[in-house]
């Protein structure tokens, strides 16, 4: 077992510890807590596929975060005043069950990053962080204005959906939902990234010279892996917003792709566990560091700076030193 | 046996200018079975931009470029790679993160053309591993399989450049300038591999390395100021008094 395996295993079991202490300590805010870090966690893994894999620098993440959330705020809303979504051509009702929930938001996203991605990958570079940014802020700005669903005020969901088997009301249930898909996205992501798609793609991000005299196309292969990370970012705003039961057009801003990534960074770049790593130091630090002073960013700007300046690897590079060349 | 007359890879009448420098006028050249071609020619001659527009990086304005009889002209680089061009470049560039062996993986990989394979592991996969390992094999770096390809010396990263070509099985070699940076014994060493090379696939080479050059080509083309002004076998091309004058520097 290599240093990272163990590092990683720590952390996922840390993760699975501290609610479980909580829950038997009846601290439900801490569960609540740790509900948080999987989730952001989760989108995470889903931006760190095109970062940290594919060196898609993308600053608009958060309009799947925002598509996932919206999924289920839309769904929600309509089946919690009892009218359908639309009855033209077909009648389309909402729903509370997640996994309905999930799947919307999960195509949903899947969709808009093809859109996103087949126009903002034919560049490079920052044009490529300016376009797909762009992207982000028109959908922040359509949500503000969408006010069939809240505008700038947002959608309260008043009951968190349900889940087949499971009280969601309950933190630690809802916990280990978030938990158990945030195992199966790191797992897809380890496995995605051994996998032939992986090395051609991290290869295309290296040198797009060598893929394309090799006969493959770095377009086509990047597309790829921004739609599977849309797609997994999409699934964790359905999350986020199931968890606050409230969705607003604050989960389309730029701020919260900023975020995603500023967490993916403190945490390690392209290491599997680097967005677990990451988001649960965001989630500590503003936790305690908010309890200190309204501009607690002022001190997660300097760590980020001190991180890229000095610990490139972030928390994983560090602890675990230069990833390990697989066999 | 392919037909010795045919040419596996041919430029007709390639011209390109940017601007007012006319870098490719009106270029005729041609890759026949069996042989080593060797293409020179003084800096900002216009080698790198013909074999750019051969190997599928730039577009010429007129003329068309053919592989296997086909006509190219218009196909994308990754296209012709897959139709059978294996291309090394100057400047190595390989995916240095990566091992020796997920490198010639990755050409197995484009080889087989089904990169879209998400679940299975590309290591684990035999068909591509086989491939990936008779390639180093071949050059001699199987015994830096694992090794990170930023540790490799130079001369290691022209061989697995090589190698990774080697996975395509390619008809046509297009190698742009494979003995830079080179020393003496590593010069000559690759000297006695792509003479070996030649009987799988033609090879057109860029290179400066005259000693390389007079050691390999079957055929040299001389490339000044963007046209062919000479191209014959070693001997002619020693003689030819115009390439003497505007490419060895001498007087005639």
């Amino acid at each position: 077992m290599t240093r990272e395996t163990l590092i990683n295993s720590a952390l996922a079991l840390a993760l699975l510890l501290v609610p479980l202490l909580a829950y038997a300590m009846d601290e439900p805010f801490i569960i609540t807590l740790a509900t948080k870090v999987a989730i952001l966690a989760l989108a995470g893994v889903g931006l760190n596929i095109a970062l940290g894999l594919g060196g898609l620098v993308s600053l608009g993440h958060a309009a799947f975060f925002g598509i996932g959330g919206y999924a289920m705020g839309i769904l929600a809303s309509h089946a919690q005043s009892y009218t359908a979504i639309t009855d033209w051509p077909v009648l389309i009702e909402g729903t509370k069950s997640m996994p309905v929930i999930w799947l919307v938001a999960v195509v949903a996203s899947g969709i808009t990053a093809l859109l996103i991605g087949a126009l903002s990958l034919r560049t490079s570079g920052v044009y490529f962080i300016m376009i797909t940014l762009a992207f982000g802020q028109m959908l922040y700005y359509f949500a503000i204005s969408w006010a069939a669903y809240g505008g700038e005020d947002g959608l309260s969901i008043y009951v968190r959906n349900s889940f087949p088997g499971l009280n969601t009301l309950d933190p630690i249930q809802f916990f280990a939902i978030t938990f158990v898909l945030l195992l199966a996205a790191l797992l897809f992501s380890a496995r995605l990234a051994r996998s032939p798609f992986g090395l051609a793609l991290n290869a295309a991000r290296q040198s797009p010279q060598r893929v394309e005299t090799i006969g493959l196309s770095p377009y086509r292969l990047r597309l790829l892996a921004f739609v599977i990370s849309g797609m997994i970012t999409g699934l964790a705003g359905a999350l986020f917003a199931d968890l606050n039961r409230f969705v607003s057009p604050t989960m389309f801003s730029w701020q919260t792709s900023g975020e995603i990534m500023v967490f993916i960074i403190l945490g390690g770049t392209a290491r599997l566990f680097g967005p677990v790593a990451g988001a649960a130091l965001f989630i500590i630090l503003e936790h305690i560091l908010g309890g200190l002073s309204e501009f607690w960013h002022i001190y997660l700007g300097l760590l980020l700076l001190l991180v890229v300046l000095f610990a490139k690897g972030g928390v994983i590079g560090t602890l675990a030193g230069r990833e390990k060349a697989h066999d | 046996m392919t037909d010795l007359q045919t040419p596996i890879l041919e430029t007709r009448n390639i011209c390109k200018s940017f601007d007012a420098l006319k870098a490719s006028q009106d270029i005729s050249l041609d890759l026949r079975a069996g042989e080593i071609h060797a293409l020179i020619g003084p800096n900002g001659a216009g080698k790198s931009t013909l074999i750019a527009q051969i190997a599928g990086g730039l577009k010429p304005d007129s003329g068309s470029v053919h592989l296997n009889g086909r006509d190219v002209t218009t196909l994308p680089t990754a296209k012709r790679a897959r139709l059978g061009l294996g291309r090394t470049f100057q400047v190595s560039a390989l995916a240095m993160e990566d091992t020796v062996l997920q490198n010639a993986v990755l050409g197995a990989l484009g080889a087989q053309g089904r990169p879209f394979h998400l679940f299975q592991s590309a290591l684990g996969n035999a068909s591509l591993r086989q491939v990936a390992e008779q390639a180093l094999e071949r050059v001699g770096l199987q015994d830096h399989a694992r090794t990170r390809t930023a540790e490799l010396s130079h001369g290691q990263r022209r061989q697995l450049e090589v190698a990774v070509a080697l996975t395509l099985q390619p008809k046509a070699f297009v190698m742009d300038e494979p003995m830079a940076g080179l020393g003496a014994s590593g010069s000559k060493a690759l000297t006695g591999f792509l003479d070996s090379l030649r009987e799988q696939a033609p090879i057109l080479m860029v290179e400066h390395d005259m000693d390389a050059v007079f050691a390999l080509a079957d055929r040299i083309s001389v490339l000044v100021y963007g046209q062919i002004i000479a191209t014959g076998s070693v001997a002619e091309i020693r003689a030819h008094p115009e390439v003497r004058r505007a490419y060895l520097g001498e007087d005639a």
